[in-house]
C-alpha cells in the first residue's frame, strides 16, 4: 500500500480564488492511500518545496500528489523536489487544478468539486505508480554524414573540428555535390568553385574525417548513440590509395563516347574518368557500363599507361561495418525530370535547357569553357528566355510537378539573367515569372539590380507553349499586366525546373526509420523549434533533404545539425525516458502486431527458452522493446491483442483507475 | 424566372466543377490559348472574374463562343483549375436562358463532310444546344 | 425538470503534446467550458485503448472525447492515424450497441488552439446533455 501525501497549492489567488483549497485538502485526506494532506500559498516556491520534502521524510511517503498548475509547467520541479527527498521522481503526479479548473470556472462550489475529482484521479493513479529508472546507454563517439555536398561537407567539418570522428558517405566518385556544378552564387556572385573547393580540401586533409566516395549506405541497425551501419564501397577498379590522380588514363582511354553526367550529358567523358579537376578524392574511376576491358576483356590501355599501377580490373564491391553515435542525412536534391512538360519542348529542341545545364554552359570549366552558345549549333544566342516555376507550385490534381515552391529558382534566374547581360550586353533577356520571391538578405536588391541596372525584361505571366520553328524557338506566353498574349522568337530557353529530394532519400529514410513527408523530404522533429532533428532520435537533417534551400541556408542548417550532433556525442551516456513500453514475456505470443505500428522500429523479437511442463523447455518468440529507441507513445499497447504490452508511467491499469475516479 | 447573380455564379461554378479559388494567377492558360486574339476576355480573366463575382460582362461577351474548347488550358494549368470547363459552363447558362437550341440532331448529317473532325462536331453540338 | 439538472460525466483523453497543451491554453486565456469535462493526460492519442472507453461507459460516463494532434502533426509521427482508424471502428461498434454517435468523438486540437478546445468541449457537453444519461453500457454493480 502506498503512503501518499497530497499538497494543494493556492497559487496565490489563481487557484484559491475559485477553489476552496482547504476543503479540497480536507476531502482528499480520506482517499485510499493518503496519509498526509496539506495546503500552501505557493507550492513551487522554495518554502513550498521544503514543505513537501519535510513531509516526505516525516510521513515516510511513497508517493505524492500535487494539486497545482499544469504538469507541463511544474512537473519537472516537483519531480526534482521528490528526488531531493529520496523519493523516486516518477512517484509524483500532478492534478491540474489551475489551467483546467480554477481558471475556467467561476463558481466556487463547482470549481471545488471538480478540483476534488481531479485530485482523486491523481491519487488513484499514484496508488498504482511504480518507481521508474531511466535507462542508460553508451554513445559511440563517431558520426556518419550521408551525402557529400555542401551540406554534408559543412556538417562534417563542424563535427570534426569539435574533435569527433566523422565519416562521409557519398555515392558519386567525388564529394562536392550540386554546388561543384554551379558557376557563380547569388547574391554576391562569387564563383562556387572558389568557395567550395577549399572546403573540399579541408575535408580531405582533416585527420578526423574519412571519405567513403563511390559508396552507399545499405543497412542501418541500432539506435541513438549506437548505430551499426553497413557501407557498400562500390568497386571503382582503381586502387584509391595508390592512384595519384594524374589523369593520364582519362586521356588515353579509347572509349570516348560516354555521356558526362557532371556536365549533364552535354559533352562526353572517357570510360575511366575523374569527374572534375578539383575532385576529392582525386582518384580515377572506371565506369563498368562502358569500359571495354570490363565488358569484353580486350583493352587494358589504362593499366598500361598507369605509372603507379593503380588499375585493378578484379576489384570487388566491399562491405564495411562501422559503429556511429549519430547519423546526419544530407542527401540533397535533383532538378525534376522535364518529361511531363511537353509544352516546353525540352525533348524536342536542344536549345531548351534546364537551369542546371545553363550553369554548366556558363561555367569556365564546363563543356563550352564558359562560352554561352546554343547547344544545337554552337551559335551565340541573341534572345534568351527564362521560364520560372516549371514544375513548382503545381496542384496535386494537375498530376505533374511539385506542390511546393522550390525557393531557389527566382534568385538563380535573376543571377543567370544578370550574368548573361553582363557578359553579353548584346543579348536580349526576358524572364517570365508568376511571382518573384526574394526573401533573404540582399536578395530583393539583387533581383531589382537585374531588372534596373542590367536591363532584364521581367514579364508577369507564364509561358504556355514553346515550339521549335526552324532553328528558332517560338515562345507563346501571356503578359498579365498588359493583358496581351506574347508570341516571341527566342534562340535559347532556360527552364527553372523544380527541385526534388534525391531518389536515395526514400530508401535511406526507411533504413533510418526517419519519417518523410509526401514529397519525400525528411520531416523535422518540430517545424519551428527542432528543425534540424528528425523525430527519430540520433538522426539529424542537413540541407535540401529537409526542404528546398539555398547555399547560405544550407550552410547554417548544416552547422546547426553539427551542433546537435556534437551535443549528443559529447555525452558519455544517454539517459532515456523511463516512460517506455514494456512487454510482459509471459503474455506475449510474438504476433508482431506491435512491431508493425511502432513508428521508431523499437520493437524486435527474440526466441526465448521457457520452462514447459514435465521438465521440457519451450522456445517462444517474444517481443522486446529497446528502451533507448522507444519514445513512449504507447501505440503498441493498443495494438497488442494479448495485453502483454504496457506503457510505464501510463499503464493501462493506471489510466483505468483514472477513468474510474472520474466516473465515480 | 430571373436568378440572382450569386445563384447564377454558384450554378456556373457547380456545373463546371471548377474551383476558381485554386487559381494562382500565373496566366499559363492565356499564354497557351490559340484563340487568345479573338477573345475579348481571356481564359485567366474568366477565372478571375468568376472568383470576384463579376459575371455580367462575361455573359454578354462574344468570347464565350470564341473558345475552341481545345482544352490546352486544362491540360497545362499547373493548379488544375480547368478554365475551359468554366467558359463552357458560362456559355451553357447563356444558351439555356435563350430558350432554343441552335443545333438539332437532325441538322447534323448535312454538316458532316470528309474534312470535319468528329470532335469538332461533338464540340459544336455541346456549344449550340442546351 | 429533471433533464435540466442533468450534468453529464465526460472523460476527455488528451495527448500530452498538442491537446493537453491546448486545454492549458484555454485555461490561460480563461475560456470557460463546463466543469463536467475531466481531462486524462496520455502521451499520445494512440495510447487510448478502446478498453478505456468501454470502461468509462461501464462506469457511468455519459460521453468520451479523444483529442490529439492534427493528422500529420503527431509528435510520434503516425499515432493519431491509428487513433483515427481505431476509433472509427470502435465508435461504429458502440453505436451498434446503443451508445449514440454523439457520445463519442475524436477531435484534433493543436497546442495553439485553446479556443477550439473550449468550443469543442462546450459543443460536446451540449450534445451529450441533449442525449441524456447513458444507461446502455452502465454496469449497475459498479454503483454503490
Amino acid at each position: 500500500m502506498q503512503r501518499i501525501g497530497v499538497f494543494v497549492c493556492w497559487c496565490g489567488s489563481n487557484i484559491a480564488g475559485t477553489v476552496d483549497v482547504k476543503a479540497v485538502a480536507e476531502a482528499l485526506k480520506n482517499e485510499p492511500g493518503v496519509v498526509h494532506s496539506a495546503n500552501y500559498q505557493y507550492m513551487c516556491s522554495q518554502a513550498g518545496q521544503e514543505l513537501i520534502k519535510d513531509a516526505i521524510k516525516e510521513h515516510k511517503l511513497t508517493g505524492i500528489v500535487v494539486c497545482s498548475c499544469s504538469p507541463r509547467m511544474h512537473e519537472g520541479t516537483f519531480r526534482k523536489t521528490a528526488e531531493a527527498a529520496g523519493l523516486n521522481p516518477y512517484m509524483v503526479e500532478i492534478a491540474n487544478i489551475r489551467e483546467q479548473c480554477s481558471w475556467i470556472h467561476k463558481d466556487i462550489a463547482e470549481g471545488t468539486e471538480k478540483a476534488i475529482v481531479l485530485g482523486r484521479t491523481a491519487i488513484a493513479k499514484v496508488n498504482l505508480n511504480a518507481p521508474l529508472m531511466a535507462g542508460e546507454s553508451p554513445v559511440t563517439k563517431r558520426a556518419l554524414v550521408i551525402g557529400g555536398g555542401i551540406a554534408g561537407i559543412q556538417t562534417a567539418l563542424d563535427i570534426a573540428d569539435a574533435g569527433f570522428e566523422v565519416d562521409i558517405v557519398e555515392t558519386k566518385p567525388t564529394i562536392g555535390g550540386k554546388m561543384a556544378q554551379l558557376d557563380k552564387t547569388f547574391p554576391t556572385l562569387d564563383c562556387a568553385a572558389c568557395i567550395l573547393t577549399p572546403k573540399m580540401v579541408d575535408v580531405a586533409q582533416h585527420e578526423k574525417i574519412k571519405i567513403y566516395s563511390y559508396s552507399e549506405v545499405v543497412d542501418v541497425r541500432g539506435f541513438v548513440g549506437n548505430f551499426e551501419v553497413t557501407i557498400k564501397k562500390r568497386a571503382r577498379f582503381v586502387k584509391e590509395d595508390i592512384c595519384t590522380g594524374c589523369g593520364l588514363c582519362t586521356e588515353k582511354c579509347p572509349q570516348k563516347k560516354v555521356p558526362n553526367e557532371f556536365n549533364l550529358g552535354m559533352d562526353n567523358r572517357r570510360a575511366i574518368y575523374i569527374p572534375f579537376a578539383q575532385a576529392v578524392p582525386k582518384v580515377a574511376t572506371i565506369d563498368p557500363n562502358y569500359c571495354t576491358m570490363l565488358k569484353t576483356g580486350k583493352c587494358g590501355v589504362c593499366a598500361k599507361v598507369c605509372t603507379a599501377n593503380a588499375i585493378d580490373y578484379t576489384q570487388k564491391d566491399e562491405f564495411i561495418d562501422q559503429k556511429y553515435g549519430a547519423i546526419v542525412a544530407a542527401t540533397g536534391f535533383n532538378p525534376i525530370s522535364m518529361e511531363k512538360f511537353d509544352e516546353f519542348a525540352y525533348s524536342q529542341s536542344k536549345d531548351v535547357i534546364t537551369s542546371l545545364e545553363f550553369e554548366r554552359l556558363m561555367n569556365a570549366a564546363g563543356p563550352t569553357a564558359g562560352k554561352l552558345v546554343r547547344p544545337s549549333d554552337g551559335k551565340h544566342p541573341q534572345k534568351i528566355v527564362f521560364v520560372q516555376c516549371v514544375g513548382s507550385r503545381c496542384a496535386a490534381c494537375a498530376e505533374k510537378g511539385k506542390e511546393y515552391c522550390s525557393k531557389i529558382c527566382c534568385m538563380y534566374t535573376a543571377k543567370h539573367a544578370m550574368l548573361t547581360r553582363d557578359k553579353y550586353p548584346d543579348t536580349d533577356v526576358t524572364v517570365f515569372y508568376i511571382d518573384v520571391r526574394t526573401p533573404g538578405k540582399n536578395f530583393d536588391e539583387f533581383y531589382r539590380r537585374a531588372a534596373e541596372e542590367y536591363g532584364v525584361h521581367y514579364i508577369k505571366g507564364m509561358v504556355g507553349k514553346i515550339s521549335p520553328e526552324g532553328d528558332k524557338l517560338m515562345v507563346r506566353a501571356s503578359d498579365l499586366l498588359a493583358n496581351k498574349q506574347i508570341n516571341m522568337e527566342a534562340d535559347l530557353v532556360v527552364l527553372a525546373a523544380a527541385i526534388e529530394p534525391d531518389k536515395s532519400a526514400r530508401p535511406l529514410a526507411t533504413m533510418l526509420t526517419a519519417s518523410m513527408d509526401t514529397n519525400d523530404f525528411f520531416t523535422e522533429a518540430h517545424p519551428k523549434l527542432r528543425p534540424v532533428e528528425s523525430p527519430t532520435a540520433g538522426v539529424f537533417l542537413s540541407g535540401c533533404c529537409q526542404g528546398p534551400k539555398d547555399i547560405p541556408e544550407t550552410v547554417s542548417q548544416a552547422g546547426a545539425a553539427a551542433a546537435k550532433v556534437i551535443g549528443l556525442l559529447a555525452k558519455d551516456k544517454l539517459k532515456g525516458n523511463p516512460c517506455v513500453a514494456h512487454s510482459d514475456e509471459m503474455m506475449c505470443n510474438g504476433c508482431s502486431s506491435c512491431e508493425k505500428v511502432c513508428p521508431y522500429g523499437a520493437i524486435t523479437y527474440e526466441d526465448k527458452e521457457f520452462r514447459g511442463p514435465n521438465r521440457t523447455t519451450l522456445i517462444r518468440r517474444i517481443a522486446k522493446v529497446n528502451e533507448a529507441i522507444c519514445q513512449g507513445c504507447g501505440c503498441c499497447t493498443v495494438a497488442c491483442p494479448s495485453g502483454a504490452m504496457d506503457l510505464k508511467g501510463f499503464a493501462s491499469k493506471q489510466i483505468m483507475a483514472e477513468v474510474d475516479a472520474i466516473c465515480k | 424566372m430571373e436568378k440572382s447573380k450569386e445563384n447564377l455564379i454558384q450554378d456556373v461554378v457547380r456545373r463546371s466543377g471548377v474551383n476558381p479559388r485554386k487559381c494562382m494567377k500565373c496566366g499559363k492558360c492565356s499564354g497557351t490559348c490559340p484563340a487568345y486574339d479573338e477573345m475579348e476576355y481571356h481564359p485567366h480573366q474568366f477565372v478571375y472574374m468568376i472568383e470576384t463575382g463579376d459575371i455580367e460582362p462575361l455573359l454578354k461577351s462574344k468570347s464565350i463562343y470564341k473558345c475552341l474548347t481545345c482544352f490546352a488550358c486544362v491540360d497545362r494549368c499547373p493548379r488544375g483549375v480547368e478554365p475551359a470547363k468554366l467558359i463552357e459552363s458560362i456559355r451553357l447558362s447563356v444558351i439555356r436562358e435563350q430558350g432554343n437550341n441552335h443545333l438539332t440532331p437532325q441538322m447534323i448529317p448535312e454538316l458532316i463532310d470528309e474534312e470535319m473532325p468528329q470532335q469538332a462536331l461533338v464540340t459544336a453540338f455541346r456549344k449550340y444546344t442546351k | 425538470m429533471q433533464v435540466n439538472e442533468f450534468k453529464p460525466k465526460i472523460v476527455a483523453f488528451c495527448c500530452n503534446w498538442c491537446s493537453y497543451a491546448g486545454a492549458d491554453l484555454a485555461g490561460s486565456n480563461r475560456l470557460a467550458y463546463p466543469a463536467e469535462v475531466k481531462v486524462i493526460r496520455v502521451p499520445c492519442s494512440c495510447r487510448v485503448n478502446p478498453m478505456f472507453i468501454l470502461r468509462a461507459f461501464q462506469r457511468g460516463a455519459d460521453g468520451v472525447i479523444i483529442c490529439g494532434c492534427h493528422p500529420g502533426d503527431c509528435h510520434y509521427t503516425s499515432g493519431n492515424y491509428y487513433t483515427r482508424r481505431r476509433m472509427a471502428l470502435l465508435f461504429s461498434m458502440l453505436d451498434y450497441l446503443g451508445i449514440e454517435k454523439g457520445r463519442t468523438r475524436v477531435e484534433w486540437v493543436s497546442a495553439a488552439e485553446g479556443a477550439k478546445f473550449a468550443q469543442t468541449m462546450n459543443d460536446f457537453v451540449q450534445t451529450v446533455t441533449a442525449l441524456g444519461e447513458n444507461k446502455r453500457l452502465e454496469d449497475l454493480r459498479c454503483k454503490k
